[in-house]
């Protein structure tokens, strides 16, 4: 390669997105405490669920409660994991930092697939942690072998489409406070779902909204996938959630990103 | 090397709305050091914005390097860096890598930004700090890095944003020893300042801008010669005396009692002046005679004192 390729375009964004993952990355591993908050919340609240109030739940499945849980818990984990995206999104547009990357020509794209690609990892990291917690206390997967890569694929998925509607968020918000309360609408969107307990002992009037939103199918797949259970067309009613979110998310930042930056 | 004529930016909109820039014509010759000066929002910042890419003006056309800023956005972004008054690298990265990093974008193969990196910490004094991360940077580091990192795709023209506001003296002068080396080196350099002694002491030329508006454009020699060239400041006897005075001076600092007269600084025309103000030879103790500076220039074209107070973070 030479000192100064000139390459196409498409080659120039490629490049400068895995630049900007790199750096991404490296300004993730420098801040620890923030990777070990979103990684123990997801921890605490298995454990607080599993032994505190598992017992009083009843998912009329048979199965033990860490079982019905840890899906769940899973992407809850995607989900806090991803508001530290919305946070450096956001840090990124405030600081003098956006104005050195305009100036060196690189696009709004590459500046935030930079930053969604580094979630990834860190959130694909957080994720097979979390696992490993919960097999110590007594989750037994048992899925087949396209079962485990579909609820993979399934989940990595989910945090490429959270991800970039984190940093979507990043863009929106005014200040990385309000960029980090990201986590907390992730925490509530998992509530009225079948996270943490059935839908159908819940009030009646939620089921509608608990059925339909984009958690409900995620879990119900990941749930039946890992545990070998039937799953009927909630991975594809999934998939099609995380490929809307994702596109969704896509058009809405790139438009949010030129408005700041006019 | 910088041609604009007309250029026009409101901020705000409806009664809020503010004209920052309301006509600004600049020129700036290849290889020369061009100063913007003024106070506080006039619309130095804004002018800079507008000439690098990152904001679009609302009426007048400018080129940079033979680029439009408005058609050929890319171009003219290849051709220049900006250096703004807030630091543009990464505080969680080291110096080497936030350097790297621009290298790397800027289209260079990783063993070419290491070689660059490795060269710009090297000329800006920062080799032994390059492994720290930039966030443990003094002010002066990391200002010069911020200007290394502008240096790296070699840019013809390097617009620098109140390059020293904030800075101590000592690490002030650094820069200006940079800022001397780029021009020998061969770049244009657009600075914007309220410093009028870095203006003076950097550039070949100078344009004031005040509310928006260029109210003078000049060397400094020719600015100053604009007010009457010459200065004499007396130090009255008594403060009866100063008063008696004080109506005649165009700049006064009642502690000291000294006042300042605008002159020719001919021994005839100051002799006159003397016997002109003080007929009874008792008001004035003392006297000197020096050339204007532009703080007198400042004073006369804006109506005001210079300002110095350090400016307000925003």
């Amino acid at each position: 390669m030479s000192d100064t390729a000139i390459i196409s375009p498409v080659g120039r964004a490629l490049n400068n997105s895995l630049v900007m993952t790199a750096r991404s990355v490296r300004l993730n591993t420098r801040n620890v405490d923030a990777i070990f908050t979103s990684l123990m919340l997801p921890i605490m609240l298995m454990l607080i669920f599993v032994y505190l109030f598992g017992g009083a739940i009843s998912t009329g499945t048979g199965e033990p409660y860490v079982a019905y849980v840890v899906p769940g818990v899973l992407l809850l984990c995607a989900g806090f994991g991803s508001s530290g995206t919305a946070v450096g999104v956001n840090e990124d547009m405030k600081g003098g930092i956006i104005d050195r990357l305009r100036s060196l020509d690189v696009g709004g794209a590459s500046i935030l697939a930079g930053h969604v690609a580094s979630s990834t990892v860190r959130n694909t990291v957080s994720t097979v942690l979390v696992l490993g917690v919960a097999l110590l206390i007594g989750f037994r997967p048992s899925p087949t072998l396209p079962g485990a890569l579909a609820a993979a694929g399934l989940l990595l998925a989910f945090i490429v489409a959270i991800s970039w509607l984190a940093a979507t968020v990043g863009l929106v918000t005014k200040s990385p406070e309000a960029a980090g309360a990201f986590s907390f609408f992730m925490m509530f969107l998992t509530y009225p779902s079948s996270t943490f307990a059935p839908i159908d002992t819940m009030p009646g009037w939620i089921h509608g909204f608990a059925h339909h939103q984009p958690v409900t199918p995620v879990i119900e797949s990941l749930r039946g996938l890992l545990l070998n259970d039937p799953v009927g067309s909630a991975p594809w009613i999934a998939l099609a959630w995380c490929t809307g979110i994702l596109l969704t998310a896509m058009a809405l930042s790139g438009r949010l990103f030129r408005n700041r930056t006019a | 090397m910088i041609r604009a004529t007309g250029l026009e930016k409101s901020y705000g909109r409806g009664d809020e709305r503010v004209k920052v820039l309301d006509g600004i014509d600049l020129s700036v010759e290849r290889g020369t050091v061009f100063a913007l000066l003024g106070p506080n929002g006039a619309g130095k910042t804004t002018a800079v914005r507008i000439l690098a890419t990152l904001a679009d003006a609302d009426g007048g056309t400018a080129t940079v390097a033979g680029y439009d800023v408005r058609t050929q956005r890319r171009q003219v972004r290849r051709a220049v860096s900006l250096t703004g008054q807030f630091a543009s690298v990464d505080e969680k990265q080291t110096g080497e890598e936030n350097l790297r990093m621009v290298a790397r974008l800027g289209g260079l193969s990783r063993p070419a930004a290491r070689r660059r990196a490795a060269e710009l910490l090297e000329r800006f004094d920062l080799t032994a700090a390059g492994r720290r991360l930039a966030g443990t940077y003094s002010g002066g580091m990391r200002r010069r890095l911020d200007l290394a990192a502008g240096l790296v795709g070699e840019p013809r023209v390097i617009f620098l944003d109140e390059p020293t506001t904030g800075l101590d003296l000592r690490s002030r002068q650094e820069l200006w020893q940079v800022v001397r080396g780029l021009s020998a080196g061969g770049s244009t350099v657009f600075l914007t300042t309220q410093y009028l002694e870095e203006a003076d002491q950097l550039s070949d030329r100078i344009a004031v801008l005040d509310g928006g508006r260029l109210v003078a454009e000049g060397t400094a020699t020719e600015l100053k010669s604009r007010v009457s060239g010459h200065r004499l400041d007396l130090v009255a006897t008594d403060a009866a005396a100063y008063e008696r005075l004080a109506p005649l001076a165009v700049q006064l600092s009642p502690d000291t009692l000294t006042l300042g007269l605008p002159t020719d600084g001919t021994a005839a025309r100051v002799r006159a002046l003397l016997d002109e103000i003080d007929p009874r030879r008792r008001d004035v103790a003392s006297f000197t005679v020096h050339s204007a500076t532009l703080d007198d220039v400042f004073l006369a074209l804006t109506g005001r004192g210079r300002t110095t107070e350090e400016p307000a973070r925003v």
